[in-house]
């Protein structure tokens, strides 16, 4: 018995003689989302698609609860969104999902769920004329039947405008309310950042991060930005502070957060010298770089 | 268990949208009809009905047609769900892989019968009405039909695994017309020309039959030829059923099927979406 509601455990899977998961733990709460970065061909999809039972693992156990991936019971409590998800073009948006709500057996309000992810107009329009956002919006759908444990979102957001987006996430957070966990593999580092209760972040298949924004922060030591803008004399300002020199008139200090409030003080010393000062602690962006380009640097 | 079924409903409503079956019954009603008047000339001679000699005709047709129709349905059925991405997706339901097989086998058998019947059906009612018919040859026509599923469904299997084997829907379509070229002309050429080769040897009185019997196209000849004197008469086809057993053309036409669909259910096991 586990409390886990996805439980992956050393993971290992080979690609003819690359490594492309290499030693891969993680594991999901129910009602936890976590996001799932990296760059292409990191590994995002194929660690989906052995939580789906799609693909054999070499090495390692997967758990959905307490069943084995691909089994009966693993298929029922798994909902998964593929990348650029597509169906077949002569089927319409109601009968595409009645298909799924059968196959899952459950008994599903086709409209209704249509008509939450924003599809109810196209309910009975040929998939082919619908938009790569509305084909999304239909794949979302077929998340939503049933009451799934864990649900896989690969690359939700692609092809969406940025309202989607807002409904995407807000989706998302009533899964997480109903105690699905949520692993969602994504580019899109703004939103997820905000959206998100976790974050791992995979390197050519292996793990390199799995933990709050806070923490990660914290552990990744990333300096904090000071742009300071010179009132006359950049120059001597860049030489007093010891920074930078960027666009004209303003100079940049990187410091550690320990560093922050003497740094300030400083540049408070130097009275009007100083036009201006603007402080940027390090985004989810800065972090990923770190995380998933350790080895480039 | 009435999962396989959701998936043949949805695949038949996809064969009725996009045509397939319109156009396909509509191909067998014309072939079909055109043969039989054209075929209708030597009736006086063989001094058999027109429908027998409607029969042979189309049972000529049909080795040609029902192959081409089943593959034309069947390279889809996989490398198409592969293309377009959604076959992970599907198969992350609860629906295994030899269910959703299962499935659209049915769907597409149904399509096929339904083309056959009618087209088959309409021409032999047509050779009945002008050239009358007996209780034999409407059995012949009976069993022209059945036969012409059995073997619709022996290229389905082997359409699926194509499918499944091939890289991409253009790659299966691509091995699709390979296979029948190979089982419906090639095959028939090779033999013919061991037979000439051979100059009535041992070749041709033993071996030549079963290598013969063993192509589902020529089985699916030989059983509604053997079958009926006059389709035997009418087509000049006797000589190769008759150094055969009765059941040899049957056991291969239902052979077949069974082997092609397990081959095909093994090979999508190993298709990684």
């Amino acid at each position: 018995m586990t409390d886990k509601a996805l439980s992956i455990t050393q993971v290992i899977k080979d690609r003819g003689k690359t490594r492309v998961l290499d030693d891969i733990t993680l594991s999901l709460a129910p009602g936890q989302r976590v996001a799932l970065l990296g760059h292409n061909g990191a590994g995002k999809s194929t660690l989906i698609k052995s939580i789906l039972g799609l693909i054999p693992i070499e090495g390692g156990a997967i758990r959905i609860g307490d069943a084995t991936p691909g089994s009966a019971q693993a298929r029922r409590e798994t909902a998964y969104l593929p990348e650029a998800v597509s169906f077949h073009p002569a089927l319409t948006g109601r009968e595409q999902l009645t298909l799924f709500a059968k196959l899952s057996g459950s008994k599903a309000d086709v409209p209704g769920l249509l008509e939450r992810v924003g599809l109810s107009d196209a309910l009975d329009r040929r998939i082919g004329t619908y938009s790569k956002g509305m084909r999304q919006r239909l794949g979302l759908a077929q998340v939503l039947l049933g009451q799934p444990k864990v649900a896989l979102l690969d690359e939700p957001t692609s092809g969406l405008d940025p309202i989607s987006r807002q409904d995407l996430y807000a989706i998302i957070d009533e899964l997480a309310a109903q105690g699905t966990a949520v692993l969602i593999a994504s580019h899109a580092l703004t939103e997820v950042e905000a959206r998100t209760d976790r974050i791992a972040i995979m390197r050519k298949g292996q793990m390199v991060a799995d933990d709050t924004l806070n923490n990660l922060s914290a552990l990744a030591g990333l300096p904090i930005r000071l742009k300071v803008r010179a009132s006359a004399n950049p120059d001597a300002l860049a030489a007093e502070l010891g920074g930078n020199r960027i666009n004209g008139a303003s100079v940049e200090l990187l410091c550690t957060p320990e560093d922050k409030m003497e740094a300030l003080r400083r540049i408070a010393g130097l009275g009007d010298a100083v036009a201006d000062v603007e402080m940027t602690p390090p985004k989810l962006e800065d972090l990923y770089r770190h995380y998933a380009q350790e080895d480039l640097q | 268990m009435t999962r396989f079924l959701a998936i043949t409903r949805t695949e038949m409503l996809i064969l009725r949208r996009n045509r397939w079956l319109l156009v396909a019954t509509l191909i067998m009603v014309l072939f079909a009809l055109a043969l039989t008047f054209a075929g209708s000339a030597p009736t006086g001679t063989l001094g058999v009905d027109m429908l027998t000699v409607s029969v042979a005709s189309m049972t000529t047709l049909s080795v040609y047609l029902a192959p081409l129709l089943a593959l034309m349905i069947a390279f889809d059925a996989i490398a198409g769900d592969v293309d377009r991405g959604s076959l992970s997706l599907l198969l992350s339901y609860p629906a295994g892989r030899g269910e959703i097989l299962l499935g659209k086998f049915t769907a597409h058998l149904a399509a096929l019968a339904f083309a056959m019947t009618v087209g088959f059906g309409t021409a032999g009612a047509v050779a009945a009405w002008f050239g009358g018919a007996g209780p034999e040859s409407l059995m012949a026509l009976a069993r022209l039909i059945l036969t012409s599923i059995l073997l619709g469904a022996v290229f389905l299997a082997l359409g699926y695994l194509l499918s499944a084997m091939a890289k991409g829907a253009t790659a299966a379509a691509g091995l699709s017309a390979g296979l029948w070229l190979v089982f419906v002309v090639l095959y028939d050429l090779g033999l013919l020309g061991a037979v000439v080769m051979d100059k009535g040897g041992s070749f041709t009185q033993s071996v030549f039959p079963w290598v013969m019997v063993a192509n589902p196209a020529d089985a699916f000849r030989l059983w509604n030829i053997a079958a009926t004197e006059g389709v035997a008469m009418a087509s000049g086809m006797t000589g190769a059923a008759q150094a055969l057993p009765v059941w040899a053309a049957p056991a291969s036409l239902l052979i077949w099927p069974v082997l092609g669909f397990a081959l095909a259910r093994a090979a999508f096991r190993r298709v990684e979406p």
